[in-house]
């Protein structure tokens, strides 16, 4: 059963009000109210330009809204200065859709960097927890490569394993499907899911692949023409109205039409 | 008429806004470079991409510079009969003027340039915004070892430059003219003040790394996330920096005398 984008929830970990952001002309976010519980995957999906990688931008209060209200993991993050929300993102990791890796570390140095700055770890147990994650994410005899040298997926996997290395609270994951094989899409789906299980970190994945959306999610926020429709995904999927039928099967065509070609292509 | 007027009234904002706001990403500089860890590992490296790889470019440019002045001061010197005051006027152009100006010129178009492009595109994969999210101040991390680099190198490299052109003086005026090559050394001792010349000069060099340092990282800083945004603002370091650097020399000569 779908229900308005705020009340589909548990216990709210992150929370939007009345949240309105523009650039310049262009008004991204109108008013936009939603929940995120605690512990749980919730996917906001939607077009492209629809919002989905501004709202986990306004979460880690990279960009700010003009106005609204916008709880994160107990802390009112409108209106802090810069130097405060480094307080909140302590309790934040963010795999950005690029990988947003220092490209002139290498990948071991990458993952290390957190630690370095924000912990008294000795540079053994540095070196232990690097190499546990790396191993966790399916990464190994990368240390010493830059990461210009790594394949999309690959550079994913060690953003994730960098978003995860001090155990956030809350994990934001901007578009991690985008641009990749299927079988690295399914290699990532799986393992934002381990994470969720084990950490039991609350994830915000933005997305717009359909399939991965719909087996990973615990609550699917779909974002049409700026209004948010919240739901479990198998609610969605079975929603009469024709604006969210519409957009699955668009996109489910898409991805047909595609895979298709692609056929295709190699015949 | 009143379009001219009003394009006008808005440049002037803009500028002066421009100014307020790298006025203010100073001041974050500042507070930066007071504010623990010492970044002494990145400071080094900067310092050797700043400093050391541009050491080439100004031996060859204090060089060339020096023998130009070597020929044309010869040359101009001897109908006068003055061709002994060479190594002074050699010296004293090179240390007061071009020693300093022309090194944050050359500084600007290789250093400073490379300076926004790293930074630009820092921005556009998002870097920035990924320290920022791993509670890191990019500007504590990133910015402010290149700032300080650059005003650290630039009067090493001022220096550099005007002994290089003193070099090509020398060598043209004594090696090729066949001047004595105690007269122009002589010269050149008694007309150059330590402290009037030479550390006013540093000072001058000083200045520069502080502007062009600080146009560099601003312009890198608040690039727009775009390959056109990058562009954009390595281009506007050079032409900015080097307007900049002509006019504080100006007003430094006119009000500081050196």
């Amino acid at each position: 059963m779908l229900a308005a984008a705020e009340a589909a929830t548990d216990e709210a970990h992150v929370r939007l009000r009345d949240v309105c952001m523009a650039f310049e002309d262009r008004e991204v976010l109108r008013r936009l109210s939603c929940a995120f519980p605690r512990g749980k995957i919730s996917v906001i999906l939607g077009g492209s330009g629809s919002g989905k990688t501004t709202i986990l931008r306004v979460i880690g209060g990279l960009v700010h809204p003009q106005s609204g209200a916008i709880t994160v993991a107990g802390h009112e993050i409108q209106g802090l200065s810069e130097t405060e929300m480094y307080t909140v993102r302590q309790k934040l990791g963010m795999m950005f859709q690029g990988g947003a890796l220092l490209d002139s570390l290498t990948i071991f140095d990458n993952l290390a960097f957190p630690l370095r700055e924000h912990t008294r770890l000795r540079e053994a147990e540095i070196a232990d927890e690097v190499h546990r994650q790396l191993a966790a994410v399916g990464l190994t005899d990368v240390d010493e490569l830059l990461p210009g040298q790594l394949s999309g997926g690959m550079i994913k996997r060690a953003a994730l394993a960098r978003a995860i290395i001090r155990k956030p609270e809350i994990l934001l994951v901007d578009e991690p499907f985008s641009g990749l094989d299927p079988v690295s899409v399914k290699r990532i789906e799986a393992l934002l899911r381990r994470i969720n299980r084990e950490l039991q970190i609350t994830m915000l994945v933005s997305s717009h692949h359909i399939p991965s959306t719909m087996r990973m999610a615990d609550q699917v926020l779909l974002l049409l023409d700026g209004v948010p429709i919240a739901g479990r995904p198998h609610d969605l999927q079975k929603s009469p109205d024709p604006r969210v039928a519409g957009f699955l099967s668009e996109e489910a065509d898409d991805s047909f039409d595609a895979a298709e070609l692609v056929g295709r292509r190699s015949e | 008429m009143s379009a001219l007027i009003q394009d006008l009234g808005f440049s002037v904002i803009r500028m002066i806004d421009h100014f307020g706001k790298i006025t203010v990403f100073a001041a974050q500089i500042g507070r930066a470079a007071l504010t623990p860890p010492a970044r002494v590992r990145l400071f080094v490296q900067e310092v050797f991409n700043l400093g050391v790889l541009s050491l080439v470019i100004i031996c060859v440019s204090g060089l060339a510079v020096g023998m130009v002045l070597g020929l044309q001061g010869y040359n101009t010197l001897v109908r006068f009969g003055a061709e002994q005051s060479l190594g002074a006027v050699v010296g004293l152009s090179l240390i007061r003027e071009l020693g300093p100006v022309l090194t944050a010129l050359l500084a600007t178009g290789r250093a400073g340039s490379a300076t926004a492009a790293e930074i630009g595109t820092m921005v556009v994969t998002e870097q920035l915004d990924g320290l920022r999210m791993m509670s890191t101040d990019p500007i504590h991390y990133v910015v402010m070892p290149k700032a300080l680099a650059m005003i650290f190198v630039m009067p090493m490299l001022s220096a550099l430059f005007i002994v290089c052109g003193l070099g090509g003086g020398y060598f043209v005026g004594v090696t090729l003219m066949g001047l004595d090559g105690g007269t122009y050394m002589s010269s050149l001792q008694s007309a150059v003040d330590f402290d009037d010349d030479v550390v006013s000069s540093l000072l001058k060099a000083l200045i520069f790394g502080l502007l062009v340092g600080l146009i560099a990282t601003y312009r890198g800083y608040t690039c727009k996330p775009t390959s056109a945004g990058v562009s954009s603002a390595t281009t506007s370091t050079v032409v900015i920096a080097s307007v900049a650097i002509l006019i504080f020399d100006y007003f430094i000569t006119a009000l500081w005398g050196v």
